[in-house]
């Protein structure tokens, strides 16, 4: 659905984006993911046309967004950095002003607008002045706005920042309820954003693609360590010194009554970890396997390891 | 079209919504029949002076038109310098300070459209100024003689006028995400330019050629004396497109910086 091929921004002398390649399928949620200044938002500027790519190839729903940018538009709805508010209007009348010039016919912009009033949760608000509303209500009409002509794709510039945690909860679940057929892209600088709401991740640093791959391909590939967590009902030092003479454990650490141990990927001691606590009679109240987060990931990606 | 309609609909109800139409509106209006005023008691005096010379058998009534009207529409000229930049500061500048410029660069309109739709929202909201200050005109009527084509010529000279001051506005506003920096450029470009005209009277030979067809007070000039000449026109719509043509040309050029 959304093609980046070797796209390369320069500012002058400053080189935003370097060479970016990556797809993104379908239906699916990617997130784009880097620290502040790497090029996150060059690059969705140039996938809405706002910017034009000094190198490169991108295309979105099969068109050139160089050759074709009107087609494209048609076909996105973005949600800039900054949320495009003309503060004197109200919210309805914005939308309505949006569905206008987004070209959704006459006879349909009223429908437009109240479904996506009622999408983005705007109905208590509709009547009143942009001016006046709450920073999260800010960002629901940005997310309406971008939402107002269905778009197949959405483009969302870091959808979350600057809110408190119950708006950062409600803008998440907004988000996920909008995917149905859509495929979206979302920036942001906060992990647990990507992990909690997308399919998969774009990594870049300093405008280069680190790693572009599914959560669940990039956990497994990545890993090249396994480890658990146990819990024990006593004797969480003793248990601790049973483990590190345990063959292949090759760190442990514990706090209180709760262990994590590892080890390098292949040797599987947790039969032998299992048999020693029900021998000294630790009791074992829990024992989950530890999964690679994201942000994992991203540190050693960004702190220039290389992937596969 | 529809999508310019769409985008001058707004600008207007920006305008009305805030107090930037009615203050400027109010000033305008009073200016212009305060000139109006200043003209008809200048008319007063000439014809008092006229009277006492025609006892004696010399000269003639003053021509209303002349006196009045081409000293009206002279002021309103010179007022236009200050109220147009005011009208057309905030059109870009504002959208890219904050930022709802991208929303309408990632709608699927073209800059053009952006452009002349934010251009006709400006020459409609100095169209009904102008017919407003059209009230003290009338005045000449109910208790005068006027000729009516002149006053009219007049009017379109001011029209013009003001479509080629607001294509400039917009430019200045298009190039810089401050609105006073945009009023002022506008405003010391326009009185340069109005400047320019009175180096042309006391200048002589090809300088003075030059300066007469630059100058949009020498054109001015002829279309509210009545002389409707094509040359004026296709001065003051060239103005106007090339002001409208550049500042296309500004935000596209932003795509690429």
């Amino acid at each position: 659905m959304i093609v980046l091929d070797h796209l390369t921004k320069k500012y002058g002398e400053l080189e935003a984006v370097r060479g970016l390649s990556f797809t993104v399928g379908k239906g699916k949620i990617w997130g784009l993911l880097g620290p502040n200044g790497s090029g996150k938002t060059t690059t969705m500027r140039i996938l809405t046309g706002y910017l034009a790519a000094t190198e490169g190839r991108a295309s979105v729903g099969g068109f050139d967004v160089f050759e074709k940018p009107n087609e494209v538009k048609k076909i996105l709805g973005y949600l800039p950095e900054n949320v495009p508010l003309y503060p004197e209007m109200t919210v309805s009348g914005y939308l309505r002003f949006v569905a206008e010039i987004k070209q959704i016919p006459r006879s349909k912009r009223r429908e437009a607008v109240a479904r996506t009033l009622e999408a983005a949760g705007l109905e208590p608000v509709r009547h009143r002045l942009l001016r006046n509303i709450s920073r999260g209500f800010k960002q629901r009409v940005g997310i309406a706005q971008a939402l107002i002509h269905d778009p197949q794709v959405l483009i969302l510039d870091e959808p979350t920042i600057g809110l408190d945690p119950a708006q950062i909860v409600e803008i998440r679940q907004l988000i996920k309820s909008l995917r149905r057929d859509r495929t979206i892209i979302l920036s942001s600088h906060i992990l647990q954003e990507v992990s909690q709401t997308c399919d998969g991740v774009a990594i870049i640093s300093e405008g280069r693609l680190i790693v572009s791959s599914s959560l669940a391909e990039l956990a497994s590939s990545f890993a090249d360590r396994e480890g658990v967590v146990l819990k024990v009902r006593r004797g969480g030092r003793e248990a601790a010194a049973l483990m590190r003479k345990v063959a292949g454990v090759d760190k442990v650490e514990q706090e209180g009554t709760e262990l994590r141990l590892e080890w390098a990927k292949g040797r599987d001691p947790r039969e032998e970890i299992l048999s020693i606590i029900s021998q000294k009679e630790l009791g074992l109240l829990e024992m989950r396997p530890m999964t690679p987060t994201v942000e994992d990931i991203y540190l050693k990606a960004i702190s220039g390891g290389t992937v596969q | 079209m529809k999508n310019m309609w769409s985008i001058t609909k707004r600008e207007l109800e920006a305008y009305f919504v805030s107090p930037i139409a009615y203050v400027v509106g109010a000033i305008f209006l009073c200016f212009s029949g305060l000139f109006f005023y200043i003209q008809v008691l200048q008319y007063e005096y000439y014809s008092n002076y006229s009277q006492q010379m025609m006892s004696y058998g010399y000269g003639q009534m003053p021509n209303v038109n002349q006196v009045v009207y081409i000293g009206f529409f002279f002021w309103l000229q010179l007022i236009l310098i200050l109220v147009i930049p005011l009208l057309t500061m905030r059109l870009f500048a504002e959208e890219k300070r904050t930022g709802t410029e991208e929303l309408l660069l990632t709608s699927p309109l073209s800059v053009g459209q952006i452009v002349s739709g934010k251009f006709l929202a400006s020459l409609l909201l100095f169209i009904i100024l102008l017919l407003l200050s059209g009230l003290s005109a009338l005045f000449g009527f109910l208790f005068g003689n006027p000729e009516l084509l002149p006053i009219l010529s007049g009017y379109l000279g001011l029209l013009l006028t003001g479509a080629a001051f607001i294509s400039m506005g917009l430019l200045f506003s298009a190039v810089t995400e401050n609105q006073i920096i945009a009023a002022v450029l506008s405003f010391g470009t326009l009185l340069i330019l109005q400047f320019l005209y009175y180096v042309f009277l006391f200048s002589s030979g090809f300088f003075k050629n030059i300066l007469g067809s630059v100058s949009f007070t020498s054109h001015f000039i002829n279309l509210i004396q009545g002389n409707l000449d094509t040359a004026d026109l296709v001065y003051f719509l060239s103005f106007t497109f090339f002001g409208l043509f550049l500042t296309q040309s500004v935000i596209q050029s932003r795509r690429w910086r």
